[in-house]
């Protein structure tokens, strides 16, 4: 079971670093989301699985009586699905509002913090998506 | 007392910032409860650093759950030491975020989200936990994501975009390496993991996860080649945001990367070594290339940032007490320096109006004393005697020649040559030369006389310039206090045994 599921985490981080690597920045964000999913279940893994034997100890007895399943990888896992999902809710925001103020979702286009280099052929967005431009602010207008 | 001193802080700076969202409507009185709040916060770190200086280690479990099955707060010379900086670097930014920051951005959240950060960053500094450890980097990212979009300014969403999506990516990987760690160990808290880890059999799945956990904090940390998010995000959020940046943020991820590879990987520590030393030596030497390279002071000044970030890792690669020490004390140094210097710079663009070296000009004739304290700092940055940056790195050179790394000195020589070179640059053209006609006749007549500061704001913010400054002087003159506290915390680091036995009681002795 315990590599079944490593090989699924492997073919999830393998999605997201390619979404990651595109130039769109949804492809992006899709990426971290599956990444960070895939952080989860590997922590899951990590922790064994054991079926059929929940975590819970018997009246009057403190230690419970044979192998049952972990439930610390459980709980590390709620916190991290819980951190990632208010960070992924940040993230999409920001996105959102990058693509309101830069008109594009190319990150290779967004280059308002930084001038591009000299030589630089800055593209027009991704693939098409451009909408209108913001002639006046835009870097590459200048040209 | 000494418990609720560990947690202090944490404790302190959250309850600073639910204050502040209970006044939400009243920014002038978030204000007042901000800074108390930090001023708190700096008097109880300071008690614990006493009873840390005097008792040695001391650590707790939360809910008194016996380690290793609970959380384990723990405060060694090292990690007060930070958290000490931090309060220290916090008090700094609260007063300068009064002369600096705009009524839009305070009453949009600034105050609680600088806490927040300021309880991310502490609980960091304070755990000993790789889990909980991972929890406080969160607390401190999300707050950072808010602080640096704070205003909505187009730059700042660019540069939000790149450093939210990196930081991102970095504590999945470090999450990562937390749950294969744990698959491999069956434990989580950092003295269990220094026991349990030497004795692992299979050395290279500790090695592999050792690796990961260096690129996790390496990108943290923003070393060579991973910390293109820095130079593109650090200089467009107000001044008071990127000084605390610049201060803290990086030096979490030297902390963790100093923690983790001082206690858990001690084994295969030949190979990381080698990586940080060379990673080191790149960063340093590309940093201060970029930053002579740059126009916009701040950005200047985060390339010079990313340039500290790697005398740090030489100083840790080199393996030894001595280069630890140096590694440490330059920290402290570059904490200090690094925030004042993004302070003045924020204040000299505001009284210019421009950000761009090409723009500023004459600040030396009009605003002598931010061009003294600019220059004053500047110096200490490029490790002119008697200021705080000359000592680490005579300790760094000599460490690095007393294990014949030749190639090492000579970098961090050449380093602190170019530094000379990019600060005198900033210096002569952003203060001393004469503005340009062009920028002048633009801003309209009167900008050179106050900018856009009135003479409050800039006392405000040049107040805690000036005691930035004169701790880098003072820490400067008698270094044998600070060396001292260097040491012994290079020695905690490398003899652990202390720190484990601190917090497993008598079992781990």
């Amino acid at each position: 079971m315990e590599s079944i599921l490593a090989i699924a985490v492997g073919i999830l981080v393998a999605c997201a670093v390619f979404l990651i690597l595109a130039r769109d920045l949804i492809r992006i964000m899709l990426g971290l989301a599956i990444l960070s999913n895939a952080a989860n279940l590997l922590i899951f893994t990590s922790g064994r699985v054991t079926r059929d034997a929940p975590p819970i100890v018997p009246e009057n007895v403190k230690v419970p009586e044979g192998v049952i399943a972990n439930p610390l990888p459980q709980a590390l896992i709620l916190t991290a699905i819980v951190i990632g999902f208010s960070l992924l809710a940040f993230a999409l925001v920001l996105s959102y509002r990058a693509f309101a103020t830069m008109r594009t979702v190319d990150v290779d286009a967004m280059r308002l913090a930084e001038p591009p280099y000299p030589g630089q052929n800055v593209p027009s967005g991704a693939a098409g998506r451009q909408v209108e431009r913001d002639t006046a602010r835009l870097p590459e207008a200048a040209e | 007392m000494t418990v609720w001193l560990l947690f202090w802080p944490v404790l302190l700076p959250i309850l600073t910032a639910s204050l502040c969202l209970v006044f939400w409507t009243r920014p002038d009185l978030q204000r007042v409860v901000s800074l108390v709040g930090t001023a708190v916060l700096a008097a109880g770190i300071l008690a614990l650093f006493r009873e840390v200086w005097t008792s040695g280690i001391v650590s707790v479990q939360a809910g008194d759950w016996p380690a290793p099955f609970g959380i384990t707060f723990v405060a060694d010379t090292l990690s007060v030491t930070m958290a000490a900086l931090t309060a220290l670097i916090g008090l700094g930014v609260a007063v300068y975020a009064m002369g600096d920051l705009g009524h839009a951005r305070e009453s949009h959240g600034f105050h609680p989200l600088f806490q927040g950060l300021l309880a991310g960053v502490g609980g960091a500094f304070m755990t000993g936990d790789i889990f909980n450890m991972y929890v406080w980097f969160e607390v401190m990212v999300i707050a950072s994501f808010g602080l640096i979009t704070l205003g909505g300014e187009r730059e700042q969403i660019d540069g939000g975009v790149k450093y939210v999506l990196l930081n991102l990516i970095a504590t999945a990987l470090m999450l990562m390496a937390i749950g294969l760690l744990y698959g491999a160990t069956g434990t989580l808290n950092l003295a269990d993991l220094a026991q349990v880890v030497p004795d692992h059999p299979d050395r290279g799945l500790l090695t592999a996860i050792a690796a990961l956990f260096l690129l996790a904090f390496a990108m943290k940390a923003a070393v060579f080649p991973l910390y293109f998010w820095l130079p593109a995000s650090y200089h467009t959020p107000a001044a008071a945001i990127s000084a605390v940046f610049a201060a803290l943020l990086t030096k979490v991820g030297v902390y963790a990367l100093i923690r983790v590879f001082s206690l858990v990987f001690t084994e295969s520590q030949e190979f990381i070594y080698a990586v940080l030393l060379v990673a080191g030596i790149v960063t340093m030497l590309v940093g201060v290339l970029g930053a002579i390279a740059q126009d916009d002071v701040r950005r200047v000044l985060s390339f010079n940032l990313v340039s500290g970030i790697g005398f740090i890792l030489i100083g840790v690669g080199l393996g030894t007490a001595l280069g630890l020490a140096g590694a440490l004390y330059y920290t402290v140094h570059h904490i200090i320096v690094m925030s004042a210097l993004f302070m003045v710079a924020g204040v000299a663009q505001r009284l210019a109006g421009a950000p761009g070296l090409n723009d500023l000009g004459g600040l030396y004739l009009k605003h002598p004393w931010v061009a003294v304290l600019f220059f004053f700092v500047a110096m200490s940055l490029a490790g002119v005697p008697p200021l705080s940056g000359f000592w680490p790195k005579v300790i760094l050179v000599k460490a690095s020649l007393a294990t014949d790394a030749y190639v090492v000195a000579a970098a961090a020589l050449v380093t602190g040559l170019l530094t000379l070179y990019s600060m005198a640059k900033v210096w002569s053209l952003a203060f001393w030369k004469p503005q340009p006609e062009h920028v002048v006749a633009a801003a309209g007549p009167g900008i050179m006389e106050t900018g856009e500061m009135s003479r409050g704001d800039t006392r405000m913010t040049l107040l805690p310039i000036a005691v930035l400054a004169l701790i880098t002087l003072l820490i400067g003159l008698f270094a044998q206090p600070l060396l001292t506290l260097s040491e012994r915390a290079a020695d905690e680091l490398i003899n652990h045994q202390p720190y484990v036995t601190s917090v497993l009681g008598g079992e781990g002795a």
